[in-house]
């Protein structure tokens, strides 16, 4: 994108004023590196977004923004039901509650290379990965309810994990108002053999090892330390969320002209929050995103197994739970007082400061943890969240770094069997089921999440804490 | 004596993938509506693997309907997914009809096997997005979609 087609305000964030049917500004934070790379669609999909109906104070994208449906993907927009605020199926996606579980071993590096190729083999037979991959886990209708309603309590009810992985996990493990009576038969058909699964694409299981420390105090009461050994878990809500996403994304794009909603855009299909569909396809995103809680419960719980069948009395605790693809209402502040919104945020990650109510006492001072997932080569980030996040962006920063070419681009350049023979000459090992998956997956397929994250920083979205290297990744 | 060569494909009827930032594209061209929403299909089937690697020996039945032509490429497409999904198949043959806005298709394919097939990723959904069902100028219809993965 040109630059000049901002208002720059300063060195990471740009201004577009309500122009058209915009209702309120579109802002992007970013450096100017970031926005030249960013293509056109971003502009043209976060203005859209500003046009909504019930939007409050700005159409907002990350630095990692790039093109989504309807709602640029690193997009995050807030609306005021009691002003007849609109929810967008393309402003939440097709995995709901997509999201990253970074879970601490004991372990140093030098404790698992010697166990390198056992563990990863351990893992890959324990979590069930890529397309036509199957759990162990059934689930009768009474049951699922019971998911879709308590999430990853009812996992752990089931007993997997432990009782103080829950309010490491955001909502506490529990997203409150599910609806499962809004979930179709169809949506449980399609998640019939998928919970405890990791699913496919740019989905991974990974082995990392604490490379970097960025900010020491936050790093220490997090629990990270240089060379320690981390897990991360990147998944969402299976099937049963994209198939929520699929019907409600029709339903949706039928029943906007009804409501009177001027969609600039047909995929920015939404409906009044305060309306028949709109409280339905609510109560069943609620519900997804307990599917997608309990689903990385379970999954968090396998790893811990096969970490411990690999390395005998290795164990894992769980730093934090965190969801990219969400609508949440929240109360923020707007205009001097505070009011309770829903917050959309798309390829987005809330990233509540220090002293938010929400967070458990371990984290209280800290700030809320936000895992970055990058690609098997860049490695990831782990931020804290800030007070100044809050006035920026309603508590969001961005969650990876999108692609940086097409998967059937990557296809061409690489074979999947010389990414995972470079990857294991710089000691990395991946597993996975697919040989072409691996390629349209290959790191230089991705763009540099550092430079997101530094731009994260420096808008005030978010802190750096810490840069994790990957050991082992575990793919679809 | 050798087998004859299987008749080429009329050249009206071809798919292709198309390039979408994090996702992809599916289009579908041929001499009715019908036929490109069999190529799209195909497309979709390309996505996952080489639709020449899966073999049509086993078929299902779908019916589905949307208020216009746009829709109905979508609810036909998602339709296709779910039943991958849920049955653990791929398909490679589409035998398309549509009335209006009404459409009846038996798909033919057969059980995934990761081995053979080594799909590459899983699709999550149609979206609306670059949705199109048009009439080109030669009067071949295309018809395409950005699929989730």
């Amino acid at each position: 994108m040109e630059p000049q087609k901002f208002v720059q305000v300063s060195e990471t964030e740009w201004r577009v004023e309500p122009f058209g049917r915009m209702r309120v500004p579109a802002i992007i934070y970013a450096d100017r590196a970031l926005i030249e790379e960013m293509d056109d669609k971003v502009l043209d999909q976060v203005t859209n977004v500003a046009t909504l109906p019930g939007i409050v104070r700005a159409s907002y994208a990350m630095p990692d923004a790039h093109w989504g449906y309807g709602f640029p993907i690193g997009g995050v927009a807030a609306f005021d039901a009691e002003e007849g605020g609109v929810i967008s199926v393309g402003g939440v996606g097709f995995d709901i509650s997509c999201g990253v579980r970074a879970m601490l071993s004991e372990l140093s590096v030098a404790d698992v290379e010697p166990h390198k190729q056992a563990l990863a083999d351990a893992l890959f037979a324990s979590v069930p990965a890529g397309l036509g991959s199957r759990g162990d886990i059934r689930l009768d209708d009474d049951e699922m309810t019971a998911m879709l309603s308590g999430g990853a309590a009812w996992a752990l009810e089931r007993g997997w994990g432990e009782a103080a992985d829950l309010e490491r996990i955001e909502e506490h493990g529990v997203m409150p108002g599910a609806r499962p009576e809004f979930v179709t038969e169809k949506a449980r058909k399609r998640q019939h053999r998928e919970m405890g699964t990791l699913g496919s694409g740019n989905h991974y299981l990974e082995v990392q090892e604490v490379a970097e420390i960025f900010d020491a105090a936050i790093a220490e009461s997090f629990g990270l330390s240089k060379g320690r050994v981390v897990l991360c878990i990147h998944c969402g809500s299976r099937g049963l969320g994209h198939q929520i996403g699929t019907e409600y994304m029709k339903d949706m794009a039928v029943a906007a002209g009804a409501q009177g909603i001027a969609l600039p855009d047909r995929e920015l299909a939404c409906a009044k929050i305060d309306s028949p569909i709109g409280q339905r396809y609510l109560g069943a995103m609620r519900a997804a995103i307990n599917c997608a809680l309990a689903n990385r419960q379970i999954i968090g719980h396998l790893a811990r197994g096969a970490l411990s069948r690999a390395i005998p009395g290795a164990t894992l605790k769980l730093l934090y739970d965190v969801s990219h693809n969400t609508c949440k209402e929240e109360p923020h502040r707007i205009n001097g007082e505070v009011r309770n919104v829903f917050i959309h945020r798309k390829g987005a990650t809330r990233a509540f400061g220090p002293g938010h109510p929400d967070l458990p006492e371990g984290l209280k001072h800290s700030g809320q943890p936000v895992l970055i997932g990058g690609s098997m080569g860049t490695g990831s980030y782990v931020l804290a969240g800030t007070r100044k996040s809050e006035e920026k962006a309603f508590s969001s920063a961005c969650h990876g770094a999108g692609r940086r070419m097409s998967r059937h681009q990557a296809y061409r350049t690489w074979k999947g069997r010389q990414v995972v023979d470079e990857l294991a000459a710089r000691g990395i090992l991946v597993r996975s089921a697919s040989s072409r998956g691996v390629a349209e997956e290959a790191p230089g397929a991705y763009k540099d999440v550092g430079a997101v994250v530094d731009a994260a920083e420096n808008a005030g979205l978010s802190r750096k804490v810490a840069w994790l290297k990957p050991l082992i990744c575990i793919k679809g | 004596m050798t087998n004859p060569e299987p008749a080429a494909k009329p050249p009206m009827e071809r798919f292709e993938l198309f390039a979408h930032g994090a996702d992809v594209g599916v289009r579908g061209r041929g001499p009715s509506r019908a036929a490109a929403f069999a190529e799209a299909a195909r497309a979709m089937t390309a996505v996952l693997t080489d639709p020449d690697k899966v073999k049509a020996n086993t078929h299902v039945s779908v019916a589905v309907e949307a208020p216009d032509d746009e829709l109905l490429l979508l609810e036909w497409l998602n339709a296709i997914i779910f039943e991958m999904a849920t049955r653990d198949m791929l398909f490679s043959r589409f035998e398309v009809s549509i009335d209006d806005h009404r459409l009846s298709a038996t798909l033919w394919g057969e059980a995934l096997d990761r081995a053979r097939h080594e799909p590459a990723v899983e699709i999550k959904g149609a979206t609306l997005t670059a949705l199109k069902v048009s009439r080109e100028a030669d009067g071949s219809w295309l018809a395409q979609t950005v699929v989730d993965v």
